[in-house]
């Protein structure tokens, strides 16, 4: 990968280099005495050498930089840039416009940049000129705010039809199937409430059917984030979030949280399987014949902090807690007993998407 | 032209401190933005209706607006020139002052006596920090009449100490206004909805 | 509270900085008496209310911020260059990333901008001092001891590490025990109150100490920045103040603001901490942008483009700078109504942005362009900036947001806006200013290699991680698995970072060697300058202007050297001059919120009411000041203007 990125920026390099050299008449590799400075013998142009070789290697990285933007090719094509769920190609067809709008800025920008510097550098040759005494214009300040403000236009008009289209499942006459997610002290748990299982670090979801995770936490903020099949969303005690992901295809999908939420959060990775609906129910019934079952006790010890690898259940939490809710739970996700709470805590507990 | 806005330095202070005002503005929105978000959430603690007593409420806003109101009445006394008038009224002021937060404390304890502190519940921690907040405040603002009384008496009418007396008056009437929001937005709010 | 939990021990690096510290002591306090210089250090720095001399001590404490920051910037990209790494464990890495943010830019490039604020803006509009010299101090000392304290919690009880953005719950009792993050609470809250400070002070100051002539549509660009981010911080500041009181009572008195349990709400502390945090961004990059107009300006040699536009855009930029802060947050289920608003008004900060840009450009446009060093800071800001700003319109798209946020994307985002922006604009403003700050200039040769290696590595450290972001790198991560293919970007960013830091002590050899052979600044102008502070000597004398000068039109002092050939003053205009009087109560009453925040961090409430008790005691001996300055003769003033001018 790092050959191919240095191969195209060298090609880059010489395109440029031609280019220039014959449409500036601008010669970058000749030593040019050159008189900078006005009467001011301490900025001395004696500093050949380094400095001197080291401008023209920037000149030409700096013009080749608009270009680099290009090389999204020799980075790999994976996660954010290889959607593999609808959720990931609408944003991911979102990201694609907003780059076209972004280096039509940066190509505009960066060539008045580089003319102005070059044709307007201090030389001998136009030691006796005195720049004008422009105050401005009036019709270039409006070209270039009109401009952008079309651009925004062309940003906002998509940006806000995507943002209330992810709030609704991406395929509308496929039933979805809904899945609690508990992020913890650094693992992530994962409940079927119809189901009726659980599994720790892992996931399994029909491909091609719309999931509904609904996503809470004990403690500290974390983010639900598969990038292949979508954005994230915050989970976060106390309170439930939803976010709809689908996979097109089978397949294994990484995912992490993507908020940092202490010392071993950078090990929260998790895993997303989508199977067939035939392999998905296979599945399920797999674990509900051989999976243990899961009691308060052993799930208080899973909710310790640390790291705990992947477990499988036969029955969820959901049955004597549900984080989601506040005031449920004490702070290390024991559950509060009836009399520890008002009864109005439970209209606290609220559902976001408000 | 007043005797406080006569010396370069004088007006730039108070100018000063026009805008130290606007930054308290900032500071006590803030404080209100948190306090409103926050005064629903009761846990298992007591509700603002459950706490709060109409008597104490309208004791100290009868206390305080009266006190700006004579905080008035001593920036009168400064202009007609009056020393002995001027101190008299800083003086009630002052006293006004200590009242409504002699009534406030009480207030305060009575609360923590009935089991509601700030580390109850949401709504209390913010009603404490705000409405506390507002009470520090007011302490400091008689802490800082008695100096400026003391200067007074020391070295009379100068520009220096006219335009200290009319800071201090500016920061009065702002603690007032201030407080016209709690007895609304904290007092009214939680005792009729 | 036993020795081994006060002092941070177990760790070699921190026992190695433990010596490092004491010795430094030993070394200051041996230098000090050995030259005999401690009432030179107490009359002329310590109880200085001199804005020039204010400045320098801020710029000072910036540089040997930077350093910090970026020694810990070099100790995460260390740990990062290859999977699996056990340079540094997780609980370090997250100490080090926390203190790293909270340096740079509460600590670094805050006292940077103030800093040069301080020294330039009084000299700009004409004026002796600002409003408030006394303020003025205060401010400095305690941003300083702020700072100090903030600083010492590496090996005294041990850094706050829930990051710089400290969300709760994980910033809460429960899952941040120890004092760390009450040191985040205390000593910024205590940088905070001096900062608020300044803001009033400079507004005052540029409201109503202008030079006579000087209407605000004359005033140069940068003081102009400077007004406008006086008032972000009156209105921003009050916000962090509570904030980090509400903080400060959760952690320390179990108050139940962003707790999890009986009606806490944790998001409401991501909500007031942004709501100052993105003015605060604001802060650091107006300024910024005026010091460019200065630099860009005097070395194209041509007055600056679209004076009224720029000025537009500033308050433009500032204004909608209150209303974006959700932004930060868009993954935090707000819904698609509040998120698809503040990504409009997120998107719409641009516009002013580019405004600014192609005035920029079009200053450069048939001027006469000298590539000094602080020229090419400038320079180099305008393609870099725009790579950063337009990743922002990118990162303002909700929806796609859902995929940028937090990842490596960001990052690459804030820190080309903050390095392009910020950063390059205090190298720029140092290199500017330089002469007027200690009367010599900094080598031209040596500042040009800092540039390039800098800026290189800048860009060959940040661009490949929009890559990594994409590629699904999250922040704050003390390290990643080997299969996710992340290794190559990483090595390479990690060489750019190596670049920068070698252009860093390139900077720090510079300032040493111009101050033993740099040459010296005789005119007082020695970039054909066309703003007041060039007509006074470099350094100026303490008064600055003998006489107030009397302005005519935008670049003021141009328009003297070309109507009258320069700022001639006649002796028979002089006049007494008034100055304010030294106090060292500025500092002392620092001191005394360092112990009493001390006090505070470490819940040793007594300590706390001590240094509190003496605060007060300050605060009254101020209100009983009698001192009001003293004044400068005529014959002095006339001998010190002609020793300023013997060698020009």
């Amino acid at each position: 990968m790092i050959e191919q990125f240095v191969t195209n920026v060298l090609l880059i390099y010489e395109l440029l280099r031609v280019l220039v050299s014959n449409i500036f008449n601008f010669d970058m590799v000749e030593n040019k005495q050159r008189n900078i400075g006005w009467k001011t013998p301490w900025i001395s142009g004696t500093d050949k050498g380094g400095y001197r070789a080291m401008k023209q290697a920037i000149w030409r990285v700096m013009l080749a930089l608009p270009f680099l933007l290009l090389l999204g090719g020799c980075v790999e094509r994976t996660a954010v840039l290889n959607p593999q769920g609808p959720v990931a190609r609408m944003q991911y067809d979102l990201i694609m416009w907003s780059v076209g709008f972004m280096l039509f800025i940066i190509v505009v920008v960066f060539t008045l940049f580089a003319v102005f510097l070059i044709r307007y550098r201090e030389k001998p040759e136009n030691a006796g000129y005195e720049p004008p005494d422009e105050e401005g214009n009036t019709l270039l300040e409006v070209v270039w705010t009109a401009i952008p403000i079309l651009i925004v236009a062309a940003l906002a008009v998509p940006t806000v039809k995507a943002t209330f289209a992810l709030e609704k499942p991406p395929t509308e006459n496929v039933k979805p199937i809904t899945i609690h997610v508990t992020a913890a002290n650094w693992k992530w748990i994962f409940s079927y409430p119809e189901e009726n299982i659980e599994t720790v670090n892992y996931v399994h979801i029909p491909a091609g059917v719309p999931v509904k995770f609904k996503l809470t936490s004990v403690g500290p903020m974390n983010s639900f984030w598969v990038p292949e099949l979508g954005g994230q969303k915050y989970a976060m005690d106390g309170m439930e979030t939803e976010l709809i992901l689908q996979a097109d295809k089978p397949g294994s999908y990484m995912g992490r949280s993507a908020n940092f939420s202490g010392e071993k959060f950078a090990h929260m990775e998790f895993e997303v399987v989508a199977q067939t609906g035939t392999d998905f129910r296979k599945w399920i019934n797999e674990v509900k014949q051989t999976a243990p079952k899961l009691d308060e006790e052993k799930y208080t010890q899973i909710l310790k902090p640390g790291l705990v690898g992947r477990m499988t259940f036969s029955n969820t939490h959901l049955q004597w807690i549900d984080h989601a809710k506040q005031n449920s739970h004490h702070g290390d996700g024991k559950p509060m007993k009836n009399d520890d709470q008002h009864d109005e805590t439970m209209t606290n507990g609220h559902h976001h998407g408000e | 032209m007043p005797l406080e806005y006569r010396t370069q330095e004088s007006r730039l202070n108070i100018l000063g401190f026009w805008i130290f005002l606007g930054a308290e503005v900032a500071l006590f929105a803030t404080l209100f933005a948190t306090y409103l978000v926050l005064f629903q959430r009761t846990g298992s603690g007591p509700t603002a209706a459950e706490l709060f007593e109409v008597k104490d409420v309208l004791i100290e806003t009868l206390l305080l607006l009266t006190s700006s109101f004579t905080c008035g009445l001593a920036i009168f006394e400064m202009r007609r020139g009056r020393m002995s008038g001027l101190i008299a009224w800083l003086l009630v002021t002052l006293l006004l002052g200590v009242g409504f937060i002699t009534v406030e404390i009480r207030e305060f304890i009575h609360y923590v006596h009935e089991g509601a502190t700030m580390q109850t519940s949401a709504f209390l921690s913010s009603f404490f920090v705000l409405v506390g907040t507002h009470g520090a405040h007011v302490s400091v603002g008689i802490g800082w009449m008695i100096l400026i009384i003391i200067q007074l008496l020391q070295r009379g009418f100068t520009p220096k100490t006219a335009r200290k007396v009319f800071i201090v008056s500016l920061y009065w009437h702002f603690l007032d206004v201030v407080w016209i929001f709690i007895f609304t937005l904290v007092y009214l709010l939680g005792m009729v909805i | 509270m036993k020795w081994s939990e006060f002092f941070v021990t177990g760790e070699p690096l921190i026992y190695a900085a433990d010596v490092a510290i004491v010795l430094t002591i030993i070394g200051i306090v041996f230098v000090l008496t050995y030259f005999k210089k401690w009432k030179w250090l107490w009359n002329e720095w310590l109880t200085t209310v001199d804005h020039k001399k204010i400045g320098v001590m801020y710029i000072i404490c910036a540089v040997l911020m930077l350093f910090r920051g970026g020694v810990d910037a070099l100790l995460m990209r260390a740990q990062l260059t290859a999977p699996n790494m056990k340079f540094l464990d997780a609980q370090h890495y997250n100490e080090i990333f926390t203190t790293h943010g909270t340096i740079m830019i509460l600590f670094m490039a805050m006292p940077f901008i103030i800093g040069l604020m301080n020294i330039v803006v009084p000299l700009q509009i004409g004026a002796r001092d600002v409003a408030f010299p006394y303020l003025n101090a205060l401010s400095f000392w305690l941003f300083f001891f702020g700072a100090m304290l903030f600083n010492i919690s590496f090996v005294i009880g041990g850094s706050p590490d829930a990051g710089w953005t400290a969300y709760f719950p994980l910033a809460g009792n429960e899952f941040s025990h120890g004092v760390g993050n009450n040191y985040y609470a205390v000593a910024l809250q205590i940088s905070g109150i001096g900062t608020l400070m300044t803001g009033i002070n400079f507004l005052v100051t540029i409201l109503k100490m202008r030079a006579p002539g000087m209407t605000l549509m004359r005033m140069p660009m940068f003081t102009w920045t400077i007004l406008i981010t006086c008032v972000l911080i009156i209105f921003a500041f009050p916000v962090l103040t509570v904030a980090l009181a509400l903080m400060t009572f959760d952690r320390l008195f179990d108050t139940q603001f962003f707790t999890m349990a009986n009606g806490g709400m944790s998001m409401l502390w991501a909500n007031l901490f942004w709501i100052w945090g993105h003015p605060e961004v604001y802060i650091v990059i107006l300024p910024a942008f005026g010091i460019f107009s200065e630099v860009v300006s005097t070395f194209a040699q041509k007055r600056l483009f679209g004076y009224k536009a720029m000025v537009g855009s500033i308050v433009g930029i500032a204004f909608l700078s209150f209303i974006v802060w959700v932004h930060h947050f868009f993954t935090m289920g707000a819904g698609p109504a509040v998120n698809s608003a503040f990504s409009i008004t997120t998107m719409a900060i641009a516009i002013p942005t580019g405004v600014k840009i192609f005035n920029w450009l079009f200053t450069l446009r048939k001027g006469k362009i000298r590539f000094t060093t602080a020229m090419l800071w400038s320079l180099a800001f305008i393609p870099n900036f725009v790579i950063g700003g337009v990743t922002g319109v990118m990162l303002a798209m909700a929806a796609a947001d859902y995929q940028y946020h937090n990842s490596y994307f960001l990052i690459a985002h804030f820190h080309y806006v903050l390095i392009a922006g910020t950063v390059f604009a205090c190298f720029a403003g140092l290199h500017y200013w330089y002469p007027k700050m200690f009367g010599h200039i900094l080598n031209e040769r040596l500042g040009k290699w800092t540039f390039w290696l800098f800026m290189i590595g800048f860009n060959i450290c940040f661009f490949p991680m929009y890559f990594l972001g994409l590629m699904g790198m999250t922040r704050r991560m003390y390290t990643y698995s080997a299969g996710l293919g992340w290794t190559p970007l990483n090595v390479v960013a990690t060489v750019g970072a190596v670049l920068m830091g070698i252009g860093f002590i390139v900077l720090c050899y510079n300032i040493y060697y111009s101050a033993r052979y740099g040459e010296r600044d005789m005119t007082g102008d020695p970039w054909n300058g066309r703003t007041l502070e060039w007509a006074t000597a470099s350094p100026p004398v303490h008064y600055n202007f003998p006489v107030t000068p009397v302005v005519e039109d935008v670049d003021a002092y141009w328009v003297m050297k070309k109507k009258y050939g320069g700022f001639h003053v006649k002796e028979e205009d002089l006049k007494p001059i008034h100055m304010p009087s030294n106090s060292g109560r500025p500092f002392w009453m620092s001191v005394a919120f360092f112990v009493a925040g001390f006090g505070l961090v470490f819940k040793w409430f007594a300590l706390a009411i001590v240094g509190a008790l003496f605060i007060v005691i300050g605060l009254i001996l101020r209100s009983f000041e009698d001192d009001d300055g003293y004044h400068i003769p005529v014959d002095e003033i006339k001998r010190m203007e002609r020793a300023a001018r013997k060698g020009a």
